[in-house]
């Protein structure tokens, strides 16, 4: 039952919070990038050898000799209006180059979000069904390792695998090579997700499964479900009618919670496919002293968890009452 | 005192119980990973020389695990890297179980204290995690130093959460408020009172810290923003063997990440098993 009454006062919280959150996240990762001792100008010329001159008009360029207090003003000023700056490598604005790589990682989030949320709940209920058994096992053991695999170092094996030995996949990028924008086609565009995509899957399937295989147990040896075994309901109905409707809320509440690690996972992969997403302009970003679009970044992803997890609380206060009650026993 | 032998004795041969095989667990792959460590310091640089008539050999006996593109051994650099991973992985460790003690006392300290601690946990938690520890090692000039920095600095939060609740918990036990009544300082509370059972729990969450300190820093090496291309780490070795991916030379990628895999594992194991020998309500099985 949604209570009509609390949602001005849940929405007003959650805007608040999300304002002080995004000050306080832009000023620390300001001040860490402009305090760090890595010459900018340096970074983005690598190996390059230029002209004295040449360099000073590289640093005029990157504000080397600007104040940082003017500095910070002038960003946040522009920011407030909505202007994240110009990015330094990719010399477009940032807001192009986010909103760009962002739709096309949201693609690989989204699809492997998907379906290692459905395959983890599944594997989870069918391991939680049949607890003790060998499949039980054998589930838990995989989940076991899975959490152990390093995501950057499987995404190489998939490559290795699937691109280079068998062929059946391109070895990179998001799109094919020396082809315009207009004339990537959908296929093409699919044909480059599957891989990174198929890592991000096999590696989140891990915590969803063994959080729905305990939920599954615990429920299964309550009291209700004791009743009911009683009134003679047994096996998948069983599991069906009492087990999967009271599993399936904190799953689902918990793989929204996991946008931090799939951001994280994203830039592995990326960097892995050379997908060509928001992963790598990060990893650009980080390593060219790109600030304006590594802050813009920085405040996006911010952004983009604090979503998740207002997906998370949304169902927590309003979707899910019991989850509420037991919060205030505790 | 004969009987005793032989009851150890027929134990041995009739199958361990559950706390003997906890325990050879733990030291097995205790030893397994100080073997690691140790023979990552004993490890001198001629076995690393580079030897061009050897060079990207596939794996054999004489070279388990291969060899790369300046002939030197896989295997030797591999341990290499996972003895520098561990280091690293215990330095930051133990600094978040630090910050975690500290932040934990503080929580108990009051009412606003409490909550700036769990501003702080929010705070933290508000960016992607990987984000988080480029963002600190790039603010720290990258390096080993940025990254152990950066591991440390962003560890803590889900241990913190555990002893938060737990000092939550403990405060409402009843000796607490007598030991209030009788007019104890808070300082006295939480180090004679509250600490003594926080001690069990982080040494547990520290060892099971180790793991995802590990997988970050090699994460972040990986991507080019920690140590250094000379030094032996697993993610130089991974990100290098990206470059041989296409010619094929699939073992430059495969047995260092397993290794890791395993090294990581190994640390999970040890924690399961501490935290079964640790928990009484696992005592009975």
């Amino acid at each position: 039952m949604l209570d009509n009454a609390k949602i001005p006062g849940f929405i007003g919280k959650k805007i608040l919070r999300l304002i002080s959150l995004l000050l306080v996240v832009s000023f620390i990762s300001f001040m860490l990038v402009q305090y760090s001792p890595i010459d900018p100008v340096r970074a983005y010329l690598g190996e390059m050898a230029v002209s004295a001159e040449h360099k000073e008009k590289l640093e005029e360029y990157w504000g080397v000799n600007t104040p940082p207090q003017e500095k910070f003003l002038n960003w946040a000023g522009s920011l407030l209006k909505g202007d994240f700056g110009v990015s330094l490598i990719y010399r477009v604005p940032v807001t192009d180059v986010i909103k760009e790589r962002f739709t096309a990682s949201l693609a690989l989030m989204a699809s492997s979000w998907l379906i290692s949320g459905i395959l983890g709940f599944v594997l989870g209920i069918a391991a939680g069904m049949h607890k003790g058994t060998l499949f039980d096992r054998a589930i838990k053991t995989y989940c076991y390792i899975l959490t152990a695999t390093p995501t950057f170092w499987l995404a190489l094996i998939l490559l290795m695998i699937f691109s280079v030995q068998l062929g059946w996949f391109p070895i990179g990028l998001s799109v094919p090579i020396g082809v315009t924008a207009e004339n990537v086609t959908f296929f093409d565009r699919i044909e480059h997700l599957i891989l990174p995509a198929l890592t991000l899957s096999i590696l989140g399937v891990a915590q969803i499964a063994m959080f729905t295989r305990e939920k599954l147990i615990e429920v299964m040896s309550s009291d209700y479900v004791l009743f009911a075994k009683a009134r003679g309901e047994k096996g998948l109905d069983l599991v069906l009618r009492h087990g999967i409707r009271n599993v399936a809320l904190p799953a689902i509440t918990l793989q929204f919670l996991s946008f931090s690690e799939l951001f994280g996972g994203t830039v592995l992969v990326e960097q892995v496919f050379s997908y060509q997403g928001i992963g790598l302009a990060t990893v650009a970003a980080g390593l060219k002293s790109d600030v304006p679009l590594l802050l813009g970044i920085v405040l996006i992803s911010a952004v983009f968890v604090f979503v998740g997890n207002l997906i998370a609380d949304i169902i927590y206060e309003f979707i899910d009452p019991r989850i509420k009650q037991q919060e205030s026993t505790i | 005192m004969s009987t005793a032998v032989v009851n150890v004795n027929r134990s041995l041969f009739r199958g361990l119980n559950l706390r003997q095989k906890t325990l050879l667990i733990i030291g097995f792959t205790s030893l397994l990973l100080l073997a690691i460590v140790v023979s990552s310091l004993f490890i001198d640089g001629e076995s690393l020389s580079t030897d061009f008539g050897s060079k990207n050999l596939a794996p054999s006996l004489e070279h388990p695990f291969g060899t790369d593109w300046m002939g030197r051994d896989m295997l030797t650099r591999t341990l290499e890297g996972l003895g520098l991973s561990i280091v690293i992985g215990a330095f930051a460790s133990l600094i978040s179980a630090v910050l975690t003690i500290i932040l934990g006392l503080l929580s108990s300290a009051g009412k606003t204290a409490d909550s700036l601690v769990s501003w702080l946990v929010d705070l933290a938690l508000s960016i992607p995690h990987l984000l988080l520890i480029i963002l600190i090692s790039i603010g720290l000039g990258g390096g080993a130093q940025g990254v152990i920095i950066g591991v440390a600095l962003t560890h803590w939060t889900s241990l913190t959460r555990v002893v938060r609740a737990e000092i939550k918990q403990l405060k409402t036990q009843e000796y607490i408020h007598i030991s209030r009544n009788l007019g104890k300082s808070k300082w006295w509370i939480a180090t004679k009172h509250i600490l003594p059972h926080l001690i069990p729990q982080i040494l547990l969450g520290t060892i099971l810290l180790f793991p995802h300190a590990i997988l970050h820093e090699a994460s972040v090496t990986f991507l080019g923003f920690g140590l250094s291309p000379h030094e032996p780490a697993i993610g130089i070795i991974l990100s290098e063997s990206m470059r041989y991916l296409s010619a094929g030379y699939w073992w430059l990628a495969f047995f260092p990440g397993l290794s890791l895999l395993i090294v990581v594992l190994a640390f999970d194991l040890i924690g399961e098993n501490l935290g079964k020998l640790m928990d009484p309500k696992n005592a009975h099985e």
